[in-house]
């Protein structure tokens, strides 16, 4: 159910886009005006998201220890899983926001016969989402030649390598393959597996056909029906320049395409997308575990009631006296 | 008490998801799988609020009046106090990696076990209530009111997590649901909502220093029990002292040691380790408990019992301070301790004063864990060992949650038992080090009355025991946590009888060859040394 409102409502916003632009004939209101409101709702709302989780401290160093820690100088320290410094805390970050080392982990849990648990290798989450996450950013770099007068020679490098494979004209991109395929899989996963599809809200479908419904517009319009990219560049690059104009000739697949863009970016910042942001702040990763060595500071620490020494001395004076204890007043 | 199912039972377990999504689905509080309420008595030694008669049970929880407004409120301070909690509410994308990771999803099933939905608890309120998209698309935005039902649902599944930190080995984004759970328990202790088992200990050690409510007289007889067997055992009469000023090291450790074996062993292996090496340190009656129940009530709750370590510190005179074998104790001390009551600046950098070794790591919280202590000391050839005395036994080891990921200490032990012992086997690789299973009864969960939650939660850790144990003989299961020392011994019974379970210092002292010893005929149990039997028949 939730799948299906979900796509039923990506498909209703290919019909605004084609109705607004076939029909009503807005191509300024989705050419122009629209992209500008996603963008800038997105920069706004990611700031003030990211500003937001900023303005809370990290009270106490928690960093979850996935490996040995630094204590004497012959136990050979876990530097990566158990950074103690900047240089660790900077390689696990950047495993995790790379390589996602954290889900290269995942095990499948199996309960078999005779009550035996076993642990077997599940590494198609991590490799799908590794894929999703690379091919996406691959082709947003690509759709950078869209955005800059010549194309520089680092896109140029990325497209060539893109599409090595030299298969069909225009040439095959081998990301717009993969990131098809990896979408697919992640949603065949959501609703294939039982526990999985049981804790899917809507937010985890949407943005899923969302993404598929840009990549499969994106890719009808390289590879099928072409559409007129001397005017689409003149379209982007009056976009960025701040003087918006529509060329003529941009078939209304384009606008689809733009417009569900648009929906991805202002719908981001309000949604379990901004893991994108949110993975750099997490205290489990990004903390070096050295609150033993350094005093960590939390900046609301405040004082509290304590049970003293004298009170419970106290309590017990006679007790303690009896059993041979000091005390402080006899 | 309900009747606990045979392990036979108890073992199938039912993966599919009920039919109505979660949400719809209320909460069936079961016998077996929770603990009694807090008793008035406990929560007003420590003033917390709404302290009264109530049973889980009841239809009415007392609450107070406004009981909604102050979860909210609660929820809303959280949230600008700590990143975390901020942040695990907005970032978690429900990828599912966590679900099969926890040791009570494993062992019951029940979805709202997965981490992700024990978190999705709490966020759906969080929606709700501080989210627009919540506000206006209510549940299709994942959002829900907050009801008693919702209220229920929080208190039963925050008691069915041990703070464990496995679902954050494997989260992508790090997202901790032992931050969730213990936020969650913080809002519940807000409405009297706590569990007996955590409040009684509370007070307890707020009181009377430890969680068992061992008053001073009763310490030092508890630890004459055990130095009365120290010497029938190796002839050696050991004097330890209490509460002294001047002396170098003050020692704390989990009451847990003082009171119950296997505990009371581990605690005999201090004891001998310190006289053997001529420690100059001291027993606190006052500072007598390493354990922090109060971290598993409230952030200032274990501020308020952890400050007396220091302040006797501070008071005795001591250089630094010497912390026993202990899980969340060490969870509390690595990461918190410094943090809520140092600086300690009136005390040292810790020296090892038999090694000279200075140990860096904790140059400013001026703690050290006893299984580094002793680690250091046996490379440096400062003890002399017999491992062949522990040779009855088959050892694995179990690493305990917090150490292995709150802290990190994976080799020291390991060290220090494969010098001790000649039988040494690892259980499989993913049920250990960073990705070991909890006991499945720590956090204060380790009651007489949720047997049937413990040994379901404890079912993952038992089952690679049973491996080892089945394939190697295991006999016998080490570990640096008083409350796995508890916990672990009827998690055994139940589901791999014939395992026994013991501290790594216990095993130190058994091999440890004291100074003017007699020939030792049985080890700290009193259970014959191996090989005595065979000579005594020989003479």
């Amino acid at each position: 159910m939730k799948a299906l409102f979900s796509f039923i409502v990506v498909l209703l916003l290919v019909l605004v886009a084609y109705a607004g632009v076939a029909v009503a004939n807005q191509h300024f209101l989705f050419g122009v005006i629209i992209p500008y409101a996603a963008v800038a709702t997105f920069l706004i709302f990611m700031i003030y998201r990211i500003l937001k989780w900023g303005s809370s401290p990290v009270p106490f160093r928690i960093p979850t220890t996935c490996g040995q820690q630094k204590s004497l100088p012959w136990i050979k320290q876990s530097k990566l899983e158990n950074p103690s410094g900047l240089l660790g805390v900077a390689g696990r970050m950047a495993l995790e926001v790379l390589f996602f080392r954290s889900l290269f982990r995942n095990l499948k849990t199996q309960l078999n016969d005779g009550a035996r648990l076993t642990y077997g290798e599940a590494k198609w989450l991590w490799a799908a989402g590794l894929a999703f996450h690379w091919s996406f950013f691959w082709i947003l770099v690509r759709h950078l030649r869209f955005f800059t007068e010549t194309v520089p020679v680092p896109i140029q490098f990325v497209e060539s390598l893109d599409s090595f494979l030299q298969i069909g004209t225009p040439l095959l991109y081998m990301t717009d393959v993969i990131l098809l395929a990896a979408v697919a899989y992640l949603f065949v996963r959501r609703i294939g597996i039982p526990q999985v599809r049981y804790i899917s809200l809507i937010a985890d479908y949407f943005p899923l056909f969302l993404i598929m419904a840009i990549g499969t517009t994106g890719v009808l319009m390289r590879y099928i029906y072409k559409t007129d990219i001397v005017s689409v560049k003149m379209l982007t690059m009056s976009l960025v320049s701040f003087s918006p104009a529509i060329p003529k000739g941009i078939g209304v697949l384009f606008y689809i395409h733009l417009f569900l863009l648009c929906i991805l970016f202002a719908y981001f910042p309000f949604s379990k997308l901004v893991h994108m942001a949110g993975v750099f702040m997490s205290p489990t990763r990004n903390l070096a575990n050295t609150s033993r060595e350094k005093r960590h500071i939390n900046p609301w620490n405040y004082p509290v009631h304590v049970h003293t020494h004298d009170e419970y001395e106290n309590d017990f004076r006679d007790k303690m006296k009896g059993a041979g204890l000091p005390v402080e007043k006899e | 008490m309900a009747k606990l199912p045979k392990p036979e039972e108890l073992s199938k377990i039912d993966l599919t998801p009920p039919k109505t999504g979660w949400m719809d689905t209320p909460v069936v509080i079961k016998e077996g799988m929770f603990c009694h309420g807090a008793k008035p008595k406990s929560l007003e030694i420590v003033g917390f609020p709404n302290p009264r008669d109530w049973r889980p049970m009841d239809a009415d929880w007392k609450l107070p009046e406004n009981w909604k407004d102050i979860l909210i409120k609660g929820i809303a301070e959280r949230l600008e106090k700590y990143r975390s909690f901020r942040l695990f509410m907005d970032i978690c994308v429900r990828c599912g990696a966590c679900a099969d990771k926890c040791h009570f999803f494993i062992g019951t099933g029940d979805p709202k076990n997965m981490p992700v939905l024990r978190a999705e608890l709490i966020r759906s309120i969080y929606r709700k209530e501080f989210t627009l998209a919540g506000k206006l698309f209510g549940k299709m935005a994942g959002a829900r009111e907050l009801t008693l039902d919702v209220l229920k649902e929080w208190w039963y599944y925050f008691f069915q997590c041990t703070e464990c930190r496995r679902c954050s080995v494997f989260c992508p984004y790090g997202i901790d649901q032992a931050e969730i759970t213990m936020i969650g328990r913080e809002l519940l202790n807000l409405l009297g909502l706590n569990i007996e088992w955590i409040a009684g200990p509370v007070s307890n050690c707020y009181m009377k220093g430890n969680h068992l409510g061992l008053e001073p007289h009763t310490i030092i007889g508890n630890l004459e029990y055990m130095l009365d067997d120290i010497e029938t055992i190796t002839g050696k009469k050991i004097k330890p002292t209490f509460n002294r000023k001047g002396a170098e090291i003050l020692f704390v450790t989990p009451s847990g040691d003082l009171f119950a074996d296997p505990g009371t062993y581990t605690c005999m292996g201090y004891l001998m380790l310190f006289e053997e090496l001529g420690l100059d340190y001291t027993w606190s009656t006052y500072a007598s408990e390493g354990g922090n129940f109060g971290f598993f009530t409230s952030n200032e709750m274990g501020k308020r019992l952890n400050s007396k370590i220091y302040a006797e510190a501070k008071r005795l005179g001591v250089k630094w301070i010497l912390g026993g074998e202990c899980g969340h104790m060490w969870r509390v001390l690595a990461q918190y301790m410094d943090t809520w009551n140092g600086p300690a600046d009136f005390l040292e950098v810790p020296k090892s004063p038999i090694t000279g070794t200075v140990f860096e790591n904790a140059k400013s919280m001026k703690m050290v864990h006893v299984a580094e202590f002793t680690a250091d000391l046996i490379k440096n050839n400062k003890l002399k060992l017999d491992p062949k005395r522990n040779d009855h036994l088959k050892v694995t080891w179990h690493d305990s949650c917090n150490v292995a990921r709150g802290m990190g200490m994976l080799e020291e032990p390991r060290y220090v038992l494969k010098s001790v012992v000649n039988n040494f086997v690892e259980m499989p690789e993913d049920t250990i080090r960073e990705k070991t299973f909890c006991c499945g009864s720590g956090t204060g969960l380790n009651a007489s009355e949720d047997m049937d939650l413990r040994m379901k939660g404890g079912f993952p850790r038992a089952n690679a025991v049973k491996f080892v144990h089945e394939h190697y003989g295991v006999n016998m299961l080490a570990n640096v946590c008083a409350i796995d020392r508890a916990t672990l011994k009827p998690l055994m019974d139940y589901w791999v009888p014939g395992v026994n379970v013991c501290g790594l210092h216990e095993l130190v002292a058994n091999a440890m060859i004291m100074k003017g010893e007699k020939e030792r005929t049985t080890d700290l149990r009193g259970e014959p040394l191996p090989g005595v039997e065979a000579k005594e028949e020989q003479a």
